[in-house]
């Protein structure tokens, strides 16, 4: 790690121009502190966000919440907005990382951060000091994953590039509850949805070939972009704030995490839930899946499949394998499918369901 | 003084220090449930460690280390490095000095750093860069080029299976290969029989102060500041490979944070400090990293056990095979008796045992609490467990079946055993007899529940060891020894040792440790520091009563001490005293040369919960009854026991360091990509308690050790409760969802 200069961005269009101009901003630090101690990026200038007053609060206005991007983990989670309307967002923050991290993490970093893959995470000072192939770290290099020790690996979206996975939590909670992403850039503001925000390594493969993607790699062309592109943020946009719309399913929401320690870890699945159930019937339910893929993997299939019937055992078997029919895990990796589904089975009854 | 911690000892002769039971303890001296008399300075920072200090002039040294696990040095560039700003030099092999061979051990590996061009292993230090800050040295050893022609590295799965040498192994421990009795006929002769293979994975000690050391040279004396857990061998080894009188070098370990066995030998760290240090004629500190742990200072070697076991209809042993492999590296044969444990536990008429490694380019594995039984136990007791669903019998039944009380291997008697009263009282403590033996017939709910229980064997190991014991007119006492204290708590047994001889409060004592210019005294290393040292200061102060009395030429009462050497004017009297070993050895494990075999015992019960739909499972209690001799401190005691269970629950649930086999790397050389238990892991009051023994043999003060005993069978009582929850028999560890999912 080498020296660099810090500086507070006074304004968001500051920060956006010096990001452009290859500054790293940092709002917790959590993340980027880790990539340039692993040797991930290095930078000479270093900018902090955390004093754009855009960026702050959690509020709510009529049925829609707003999440400052500045909000930490912990705030989120204690948030009494939240809680209520969004549990499945405040669940998934508690469930992240440790105390002393959600105190500074926040969440416009969070959906941000990059795989746990240890190949990409391998301590290296410089390209040549790597100890074996990956495609993030090294474009063309190769993937040490697929044939290797890596349990995070995507079930979905995966490329022969890259295997690996997003592991936010929140934003799997985020996806579910079908939030928009408000974005400032040089060219101005717009905002997505979160769905879209996060791709997967085919999904970048495809984008590459576009306009679109060969903005986001900054102009660069390097041999392998299914690995380097990860979502759709252009150099220089900063992340506002997130906006969803309260309604039943919100509330009645959940996420479960599943994992070989019971806190402080990544999850090895995870799953969000939104139901709204009457009468033994579902009306609406939303769900996403975590660290399955490069992006929280929404089960719309499912969703539409099980909309207007029972929550009953046989149909939420079957909806389930339907919907896990294409995953491609690695091999040795075939449990990985059952995690999945069990994180939903027991995320559905979490959030209130009632499976008959 | 006891407000958290509520003591019971129970007629029955059971010491309990837990929450919310009446107390019954002495309230000085030996037994008394005293707190650390250094918890204070530690928890708000008094205490200092040896990274922490700086003298002017100090230069940092990060070292450069190898990212491939087998290869040769073609060229080292060090010309950008030594241009980057606050770099003072650069040091290659090419700067090596002369170097003598090293023992080993206590030096850990026979190959000494920076000395070949030869790459045995990834992480091998290639360079040292010195810089006027730490972060100077780091951005500067990032800009060494180093040119490796790489080879493919040998793992433990594609290495060969050898026999490892024994003239001149410092790692031999026992023999390699015992056998007794007729096996085959052991085997064609039983009512019940299984075979089956359990594996333990290689792991890390994670201790919580990385390795550091501070080198200075003083008028031809080296002085080093060092976070060991052996200062004496960390002096022997360097005298060594220096070719120095060993009292010219002065080892300073204020306090230990911890070390797990990591900090026991001698590793690159230690010896190239000195050596950059005497080059650049300044005081040299090396922290090593949180990465280079990972290949800097050791880690337990995953084990293979073969394990065949059969019985007589009533479920008495009449053969055992246990046959181990551990990986080691291409310089040494580090030895992972993983069948040690089963040399001592039960009664068998025949058996055949052998100890193989396999060779590989990685570096050299190291104790681990608790090495040889903590990974040769999960297989024993796993073992004993199938056995028991095969014969149709409780596995408690079938341990007191096998019950022995003379050591099966040497046929010695033990020094003292309780094992029996451990597993009645943890059986007892646990409801072991409403347990249903049939698995899968416990629910709660989504989750299976399920009641397993290990018996724990651990070796005693004693080193012989000296102590000062002094007294000033002011009736304080000082305790001097050259020890180390990692956490343990051993400060605070020295002085109940002290108190109690002479029946003053321990209050009135300080002991002084973390120095080689202090008596020279045993290793913080295989559970051996309160038997070897303890016995070591009961004598020095029985010696300085004695003295005492002498010189009022009457028998005399501490009280009465000040007053004496006021009347003489005298300002400190002192003596020594030495805990010796049978034939005068420096060391020696499970009795040696004296007539006994001693080892410590205990008996592990634990309820764990499995949900099959998610494929996670859980520790829902966990209790222990051990026999490890005289408990002199049941608070401190029970520290270190729930320590190993925690451990132990590490080693069967979560903690592994996979190697990926094509790159002979470790997958991950950071705690966020390796698992170690946290506080959510664990249930609340896990329940301690020690038979009450007082074992004349092992030492002067009736104690054996017990640090390392907490950790083993804690793995095989877990994997255990988890057959008797779901039926599923984990053989592999640590568990895994895709063990237990449905
Ligand atoms: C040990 C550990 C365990 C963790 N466990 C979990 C876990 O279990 N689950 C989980 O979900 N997360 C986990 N995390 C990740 C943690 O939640 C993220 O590191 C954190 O949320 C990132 O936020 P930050 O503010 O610290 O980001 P920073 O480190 O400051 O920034 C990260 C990246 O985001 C960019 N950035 C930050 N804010 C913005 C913005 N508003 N607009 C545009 N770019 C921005 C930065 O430029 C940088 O590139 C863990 C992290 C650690 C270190
Ligand atoms: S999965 Fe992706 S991040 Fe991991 S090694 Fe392969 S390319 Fe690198």
């Amino acid at each position: 790690m080498k020296n660099f200069a810090y500086a507070i961005a006074p304004d968001i269009s500051s920060a956006s121009e010096a990001a452009v101009q290859g500054a790293q901003l940092v709002a917790g630090g959590t993340e980027i502190l880790n990539w340039m101690r692993l040797g991930i990026v290095s930078a000479d200038r270093v900018i902090d966000i955390t004093r754009l007053p855009e960026l702050s609060s959690i509020d709510r206005q009529g049925d829609e919440i707003r999440i400052g991007a500045l909000a930490t983990l912990n705030q989120i989670e204690g948030s009494d907005i939240v809680r209520q309307d969004a549990p499945v967002l405040s669940q998934a923050c508690l469930l992240a990382a440790s105390a002393q991290l959600r105190n500074r993490a926040t969440i416009g970093g969070n959906v941000l951060q990059k795989t746990r893959c240890p190949y990409f995470r391998a301590e290296a000072a410089t390209g040549d000091r790597m100890p074996w192939p990956c495609n993030k770290r090294v474009p063309g290099s190769g993937c040490s994953a697929r044939e290797g020790d890596f349990s995070r690996a995507a079930l979905f979206g995966a490329t022969e590039a890259c295997v690996a996975t997003q592991p936010s939590d929140p934003a799997v909670a985020l996806v579910a509850l079908d939030a928009e992403v408000d974005l400032v850039g040089p060219s101005g503001s717009r905002s997505i949805p979160i769905t879209r925000f996060h791709v997967t390594q085919s999904e970048a493969a495809d984008l590459a070939r576009t306009r679109e993607g060969r903005r986001l790699l900054g102009g660069d062309a390097p041999e392998t972009p299914d690995a380097l592109i990860e979502n759709r943020l252009m150099p220089g946009e900063i992340i506002v704030a997130y906006r969803f719309s309260v309604d039943t399913a919100s509330r009645n929401s959940a996420y479960v995490k599943l994992r070989e320690r019971e806190s402080y870890e990544y999850a090895m699945a995870s799953a969000a839930v939104c139901l709204d159930q009457s009468a033994g019937q579902v009306r609406q339910a939303r769900v996403a899946l975590g660290s399955i893929a490069q992006k929280p993997w929404r089960l719309s299939g499912a969703e539409a499949a099980l909309s207007g019937q029972t929550l009953d055992e046989a149909r939420l078997t079957s909806v389930l394998a339907t919907a896990f029919s294409d995953a491609e895990p690695l091999p040795h990796q075939d449990y990985k499918v059952k995690v999945a589904q069990g994180a939903v089975r027991r995320a559905l009854t979490k959030a209130g369901g009632s499976i008959q | 003084m006891t407000d958290m911690h509520k003591i019971e000892t129970a007629l029955t002769g059971i010491i309990v220090a837990d929450d919310g039971a009446p107390l019954a303890l002495p309230e000085n001296g030996i037994g008394s449930p005293q707190r650390r008399m250094d918890g204070p300075d530690k928890v708000t920072g008094q205490a200092t460690y040896a990274g922490e200090d700086m003298p002017n002039g100090t230069l940092h040294a990060v070292l450069v280390t190898s990212p491939v696990a087998k290869g040769r040095i073609a060229a080292v560039d060090t010309g950008q490095a030594r241009a980057a700003p606050g770099v003072v030099r650069v040091l290659t092999p090419a700067d090596m000095p002369t170097l003598g061979s090293p023992s080993v051990p206590p030096t850990a590996q026979s190959k000494l750093p920076m000395s070949s061009l030869d790459i045995d292993y990834e992480g091998q230090p290639i360079a040292i860069v010195l810089a006027e800050t730490l972060e100077q040295a780091e951005a500067g050893a990032g800009l060494v080029r180093i040119g490796i022609e790489r080879a493919k590295p040998a793992v433990f799965d594609t290495a060969e299976v050898e026999v490892p040498p024994t003239e001149g192994n410092g790692y031999v421990l026992g023999e390699l290969d015992p056998a007794h009795g007729d096996v085959d006929a052991g085997f064609a002769n039983a009512a019940h029989r299984i075979e089956a293979t359990y594996t333990t994975p290689t792991r890390h000690h994670n201790m919580m102060e990385p390795s550091a050391t501070l080198a200075e040279w003083r008028g031809g004396d080296l002085h080093l500041n060092d976070a060991t857990q052996w200062s004496w061998g960390l002096q022997l080894s360097l005298a060594g490979i220096f070719d120095m009188e060993p009292s010219r070098i002065h080892i300073r370990c204020p306090y230990t944070g911890g070390g797990f066995g990591a900090k026991g030998y001698v590793w690159p760290h230690q010896i190239l400090a000195p050596i950059a240090a005497r080059i650049v004629g300044r005081p040299v500190k090396l922290n090593l990293t949180r990465t280079g742990c990972y290949t800097g200072c050791g880690y337990q070697s995953g084990t293979q056990s073969r394990l065949r076991l059969a019985s007589d209809a009533q479920g008495h042993l009449t053969a055992v095979e246990h046959h181990t492999e551990n990986v080691t590296s291409v310089s040494d044969d580090y030895i992972e008796f993983a069948n040690m444990g089963t040399r001592g536990m039960y009664a068998m008429p025949a058996y055949r045992m052998t100890t193989r490694v396999r060779r590989a380019n990685v570096g050299t594995p190291t104790a681990m609490r608790a090495p040889h039984e903590g990974p040769g136990m999960f297989a024993l007791e796993s073992a004993m467990d199938e056995l028991a669903y095969e014969i149709g019998m409780d596995p408690l039944e079938l341990r007191l079946a096998n019950y022995t009380d003379s050591d099966p291997h040497s046929g010695k008697p033990f020094s003292s055993n309780k094992l029996r009263e451990a597993y009645a009282e943890g059986a007892r403590r646990i409801g072991w007899s409403d347990r249903v033996h049939e698995p899968r017939s416990r629910r709660d709910g989504d989750k299976l529940l399920g009641l397993g229980m290990a018996g724990a064997i651990m070796t005693t190991f004693r080193n012989a060891s000296q102590a000062r014991v002094a007294m000033t007119p002011d009736g304080r006492f000082t305790v001097e020894v050259g020890s180390q204290e990692i956490g343990t708590g051993t400060r605070t047994i020295f002085a109940q040792v002290v108190a109690e001889r002479l029946g003053i409060p321990s209050e009135r004592v300080t002991v002084v440790l973390g120095s080689t210019d202090l008596p020279p005294a045993s290793a913080t290393l295989g559970s051996a520091s309160t038997i070897s040292i303890g016995s070591a200061v009961a004598t020095a102060t029985d010696n300085l009563k004695t003295r005492l009395d002498d010189m009022a030429g009457r028998e005399t009462r501490p009280d009465e001490w000040p007053d004496l050497l006021a009347r003489l004017g005298v300002d400190r009297v002192q003596a020594e005293g030495a805990f010796t070993l049978p034939g005068d050895v420096s060391f020696d494990a499970h009795g040696g040369q004296t007539d006994y075999s001693m080892h410590t015992w205990g008996a592990v019960f634990v309820e764990m919960e499995v949900d099959e739909i998610t494929g996670i499972a859980r520790m829902r209690r966990a209790v222990a009854a051990y026999s490890a001799g005289r408990i002199l401190n049941p608070v401190t005691a029970r520290s270190q026991m729930i320590g190993g269970i925690i451990f132990g629950y590490g080693r069967a649930m979560l903690e592994a360091s996979p190697m990926d086999p094509r790159y002979g790397r470790y997958l991950s050389k950071n705690l966020s990509g390796v698992q170690l238990p946290v506080n959510a892991d664990i249930p609340r009051n896990i329940d301690v308690c020690f038979i009450e023994e007082h074992d004349p043999h092992a030492s002067a003060i009736g104690v054996r050790g017990i640090g390392e005993l907490g950790e083993v069978g804690v793995a095989a009582a877990i994997t255990n409760a988890i057959y008797n929850a779901t039926g599923k028999r984990v053989r592999d560890l640590p568990v895994h969802f895709e063990h237990l999912i449905a």
